[in-house]
């Protein structure tokens, strides 16, 4: 048992189920990410965490008591806002303040849980503005400060920094990160923005359609995806998806894959259960920075493979360089150093990381184990 | 916005311009003219009127008949003026529109705020109630202050206004807060408040331009309503409105003109009043849904 339990819960409007059987049991001070595309139920999951929205079914329980039906400000929970939310007709103090106060704590008590949230979170000098006198990062802040001064169990965060501009976004990420690595206090936090996912948690749940795909650490996540949806959703650029079919070659699966000139390329996998699909079709999974030029290749890995095709596409973006081929009929990707020296339409040496590369089942598009 | 709306419009040439200007002036002069005449003839000897021409300004400028409407007039068969009527009147307006958009503004916050079943259908329903003609409810709500002991009595005439009101006001409500972010009113839940207090504390603060709307629409209708106060409340309990006709009518013998332009500009006082002191915020609070701050 955790300190936040989601226990089979489901969320239906009317006749339609817009979650499925959720479960997820988070430990104190774990930094969960719901992540997925919009629409997908994050907000509503989250909302039934705050008891802001009825729980069709299961049960949800904090810190060991299940509040099913509890009312939303004695669940010892707080939440910050994509819009933020602050009162536009109360000054920044008062905002702050404003939860302590239904909860009927004592002006001098108030005013000290004040002091020091703003002391925590900078922003002394902005107690007695009113939120329309701030800029956005600014707002950001005060929403954390009224979420913080009530030292909640569980803190609630739903795309909080979606409204910033891309800059202060990084930097308030990194904020969030310090305060929660301070506080140790459990944070269930919202976004569609994988990166955001993946630099924050301890652990994420990686949603579509209602449904929970992958509850995970995110390393795991990212090197072994449940599925298609995952493996494609978290990563930027996304991981390749090639068409290719398992043949055993000296005892071992190899997945064989098309080049651009019609010709066969064959890279042996390094998950010996594979050969249980000999001869039948998958769906390769290479990330881009697993296929390289052979200077740049992985120098840990102990399966590295040539594989000679065209390039088509060269992109710099500074730090990198990206190279696209086709592979497998698809658009491939490959993330190359930044200097290295590439022209389109050349034929070229790219090596590939087989260690990391997966398969997945192309009926039902998970991925194919252990 | 005031650049917005200058970079907008169609420039014109200076001759357009003064055609335009003098379109306006005339415009003003042939609304004003009516009122000018009231107002001149309200402070003329009777004589001026019945003896000369009513578009001459004064030749002796007296205050008697307003006094006279004031305070001493013939209204039915008191000489009471019309001093008590306009106390009526004041009785009426101010707790009916109070009432009414206190009420409006409770069902605007929960029409929006917090689902419940059937609530498009009672908004509707409740919309509707703006186009039920007044002659409709005669009967019926006769009927009703009747059975609640309220017949003929200012508390009658309350009752009536503010369920009239409600539509109305209602409707002004919850267009404006169907704009207003439910992430506020769920803010304020984790916080702890509750229903009233979220009402009271979050909402309320923030609705001073719907407020003048609603407080302004209430009270000019109220106010100017003749149907309902001389429907249910004749004698001595009624309204300004209908103190007024009285007044006219009641004049035995001789027509006291200048009385009666006065004793119709009183009546008309408070509604200029109130467009004159609240008008500008009367347009902004229009104004308020459709443009972002
Ligand atoms: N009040 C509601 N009535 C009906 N459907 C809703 C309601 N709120 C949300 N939904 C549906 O539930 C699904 C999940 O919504 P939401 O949790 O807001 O998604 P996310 O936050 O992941 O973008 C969506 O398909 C949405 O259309
Ligand atoms: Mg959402």
């Amino acid at each position: 048992m955790g300190f936040l339990d989601i226990r089979n819960v489901t969320k239906s409007y009317g006749r339609v189920e817009v979650l499925h059987r959720v479960d997820i049991s988070v430990e104190e001070g774990e930094f969960l990410v719901l992540v997925g595309p919009s629409g997908c139920g994050k907000s509503t999951l989250l909302n039934m965490i705050a008891g802001l929205e009825d729980i069709s079914s299961g049960d949800i329980a904090i810190n060991g008591r299940v509040v099913n039906g509890v009312h939303p400000s004695n669940r010892n929970i707080a939440m910050v806002f994509q819009s933020y939310a602050l009162y536009p007709n109360m000054t920044v103090g008062q905002n702050i303040t404003f939860g302590l106060e239904m909860h009927g704590v004592p002006r001098p008590e108030r005013e000290k849980a004040m002091k020091e949230v703003a002391e925590l979170l900078q922003i002394g000098q902005l107690l007695d503005r009113k939120p329309g006198q701030l800029s956005g990062g600014q707002r950001q802040r005060v929403a954390m400060g009224r979420a913080l001064v009530r030292n909640p169990d569980v803190f609630l965060f739903d795309e909080p920094l979606s409204n910033l501009d891309a800059k202060l976004r990084v930097n308030m990420r990194t904020e969030i990160k310090k305060l929660h690595e301070k506080l140790k206090t459990t944070i269930v936090y919202v976004t569609h923005d994988q990166i955001e996912a993946m630099t924050l948690s301890t652990r994420i749940a990686v949603m579509y359609q209602g449904h929970v795909q992958q509850l995970g650490a995110p390393k795991e996540i990212y090197d072994t995806p449940a599925n298609l949806f995952v493996a494609t959703f978290m990563g930027s650029p996304a991981m390749n998806i090639i068409p290719a079919q398992v043949v055993m070659q000296d005892d071992r699966p190899h997945a064989r894959v098309t080049t651009r000139d019609g010709s066969h390329a064959m890279l042996p996998f390094s998950q010996a259960n594979l050969a249980a699909w000999d001869g039948r079709d998958i769906l390769l999974g290479i990330r881009p920075e697993a296929i390289t030029d052979p200077d740049g290749a992985d120098r840990k890995s102990d399966n590295i493979v040539a594989l000679g095709n065209h390039i088509g596409l060269t992109e710099p973006a500074g730090s990198d360089t990206f190279v696209t081929m086709t592979l497998g009929g698809r658009d491939t990707i490959a993330r190359m150093r930044a200097d290295v020296s590439v022209s389109p339409g050349d034929r070229f040496e790219f090596a590939v990381n087989m260690d990391k590369a997966i398969a997945f089942d192309p009926g039902t598009e998970d991925r194919i184990g252990p | 916005m005031m650049s917005a709306a200058q970079t907008q419009s169609v420039r014109t040439g200076h001759v357009t311009r003064m055609f335009i200007y003098l379109f306006l002036l005339l415009s003003a002069l042939f609304y004003l003219l009516p009122f000018f005449i009231m107002l001149t003839n309200s402070v003329k000897p009777l004589g001026e009127i019945t003896g000369g021409n009513m578009m001459s300004l004064p030749e002796v400028f007296t205050l008697e008949p307003w006094k006279a409407a004031w305070s001493s007039a013939q209204v039915g068969v008191e000489p009471t003026g019309l001093r008590p009527y306009f106390w009526n009147s004041i009785r009426m307006v101010v707790p009916a529109v109070f009432i009414s958009t206190i009420l409006g503004a409770l069902n605007g916050y929960v029409l929006t705020k917090w689902r419940f079943r059937f609530d498009t259908i009672l908004f509707g329903l409740m919309l509707f109630s703006c186009f039920i003609p007044f002659q409709i409810v005669l009967i019926p709500m006769a009927r009703i202050l009747g059975i609640l002991g309220l017949a003929g009595s200012t508390y009658g005439l309350i009752l009536v206004h503010v369920v009239y009101g409600i539509g109305f006001s209602t409707l002004y409500f919850r267009n404006y807060y169907a704009a207003f972010p439910t992430e506020l009113v769920r803010a304020a839940q984790i916080d702890g408040a509750r229903f009233f207090q979220i009402f009271r504390r979050i909402m309320l603060p923030s609705s001073g331009p719907i407020i003048v709307v609603c407080v302004i629409w209430q009270f000019t209708n109220i106010w100017n309503d003749f149907l309902f106060g001389a429907s249910f409340a004749s004698g001595s309990g009624a309204p300004m409105t209908v103190a007024l006709n009285n007044l006219v009518q009641s004049s035995t013998g001789v027509k006291e003109y200048n009385v009666h332009f006065a004793g119709a500009i009183l009546a008309a006082l408070p509604t200029l009043l109130v467009y004159i002191v609240a008008g500008r915020y009367f347009v902004r609070g229009l104004m308020a849904g459709s443009v972002k701050g």
